[in-house]
């Protein structure tokens, strides 16, 4: 068999001390009486590296918050994944940080709300500046390869510059600049995320001469928000090609988003093997290659470029997953994202993420919004 | 970044090749992506010490494979390294500057 994963995301936990309003968690997050225990992700990080997995990513919700995850690092080190801590950075010391570095970790990714402490906590819904930035003084200190992640929308986007400074600052070998991407509680606050087309036009500008200045010193990862591109993003460079998720409670899914596909089921990794998953599952085989496509993504020629975009987003606006990706301007669903676009931007109100609180408008936002067509 | 033929290449810090027994291949590791390489290059990364120049790399590579030009298995390594220098994988660690 050819196709083999090469990433392994490994959400360890639903819990988090931030309430981010973009985060892409589903709104239904998984209690901590439902997550893997410490044997299980053991199992699956075997599994998944001997299926071919050579990244591992532990994210979550925040990961610091299992207490056995530098047993699980020291395991992952063993079978030789190369691996990324995704993290708020917040209860982080640096004894922590110290003995996570011994069991073999080697990338730490912070992430950051905005340039100015105000602002950034108010995005978190929490405080947490002194935090992070004491965490990256440690991360830098303990010699980790150090990432800085910053999910870019409205309220922050007009920082660009000072945030892509204060990565540098920080020492960052890299800096991640993601526009938020509009799945799980990121769809409830859209509206207020949307960052305005003056705000993309100019963010490019501000990117492109951040790259001039910090080359050989920090690289810098922009990620064009894809409501603005002619055509959609290579989602996963195509379903169930390259990437495994396993969420907190066990469920392996082809791309960290699609449990809102709510027409899939998903294997549990307590179960059945990686590979079974990998190999057989439904959830997995739905959207490989290319025979689900419809028109006009069945006969595009650029269906191996771009696989026909995120199925997620194509659920989520259309509520069927087999249709082209509406950032597509081929198709006609397209008026779906030039509406949203050309709509006046609302006063910022957030939905801020919290366990065991489902807001009423979830409901309608997590599958299909109604949203007049032209 | 172009290298040259005097450069002293170096793999980055955060770096790594291993071999992938899934796939009996190497592959070049670092934060957020893996390279898979095939047997020429996981060899000429091997003498990425940052005390061999290109020069030497090559010239070791040309009497292990009796290859006929030096000319062309210099010019395929200083080629291969410039791009991996050029997403800064590989770094120039000149001869007079601090180790760092």
């Amino acid at each position: 068999m050819d196709r083999r994963p090469t990433t392994l995301l490994a959400e360890l936990t639903h819990r988090c001390p931030l309430h981010c309003p973009y985060c892409s968690n589903p709104v239904d997050l998984a209690r901590s009486q439902s997550e893997l225990s410490t044997e299980d992700w053991k199992r699956v990080f075997t599994q998944s590296r001997e299926l071919g997995a050579l990244q591992l990513g532990l994210s979550g919700g925040e990961p610091l918050i299992r207490r056995d995850l530098e047993e699980l690092v020291a395991h992952a080190h063993t079978l030789g994944f190369y691996q990324t801590l995704v993290t708020s950075a917040v209860g982080l010391t640096r004894d922590r940080a110290a003995r996570i570095k011994d069991a073999g970790l080697e990338h730490v990714q912070i992430s950051f709300q905005d340039s100015e402490k105000e602002i950034a906590e108010k995005i978190a819904g929490t405080r947490s500046w002194d935090a992070k930035h004491q965490a990256a003084a440690w991360i830098k200190e303990l010699d980790f390869a150090f990432s800085v992640n910053v999910v870019l929308h409205r309220a922050n986007l007009d920082h660009l510059a000072e945030i892509i400074d204060m990565a540098g600052a920080l020492g960052a070998d890299r800096i991640e600049l993601a526009n938020t991407q509009y799945y799980g509680w990121a769809v409830l606050s859209r509206e207020s995320l949307m960052p305005t087309r003056d705000q993309i036009v100019r963010s490019e500008a501000i990117v492109d001469r951040a790259v001039e200045k910090y080359r050989g010193k920090m690289q810098i990862i922009y990620v064009l928000p894809d409501y603005y591109s002619e055509f959609p993003k290579p989602c996963q460079g195509g379903w169930g090609n390259f990437y495994l998720v396993v969420a907190p409670d066990g469920r392996v899914m082809p791309c960290h988003a699609a449990s809102q596909i709510t027409t899939l089921s998903f294997d549990n990794a307590r179960d059945h093997s990686i590979r079974h998953i990998w190999e057989e599952s439904s959830a997995f085989k739905a959207y490989r290659g290319d025979d689900w496509m419809q028109e006009p993504c069945r006969s595009c020629p650029r269906k191996h470029v771009d696989f026909g975009g995120c199925r997620c987003q194509a659920f989520a606006l259309t509520g069927d997953a087999t249709r082209t990706d509406p950032v597509c301007t081929l198709t006609s669903d397209r008026a779906i994202i030039d509406a949203m676009l050309d709509g006046t931007p609302p006063p910022i109100t957030y939905a801020y993420r919290e366990m065991g609180r489902i807001p009423a408008t979830a409901m309608a936002g997590a599958t299909a919004p109604s949203i007049d067509r032209e | 970044m172009a290298l040259t033929s005097s450069s002293r290449p170096k793999l980055w810090k955060f770096a790594r090749v291993q071999f992938d027994d899934a796939r009996q291949r190497s592959v070049l590791q670092y934060p957020e992506g893996a390279v898979l390489l095939n047997d020429t290059a996981a060899e000429i990364l091997a003498l990425c010490d940052g005390e061999r120049t290109i020069e030497e790399i090559a010239a070791t590579l040309n009497q292990r494979y009796d290859a006929d030009v030096l000319a062309d298995v210099l010019a395929d390594v200083q080629t291969y390294l410039s791009e991996l220098a050029d997403r800064e994988l590989v770094r120039d660690e000149m001869p007079s500057s601090p180790v760092g």
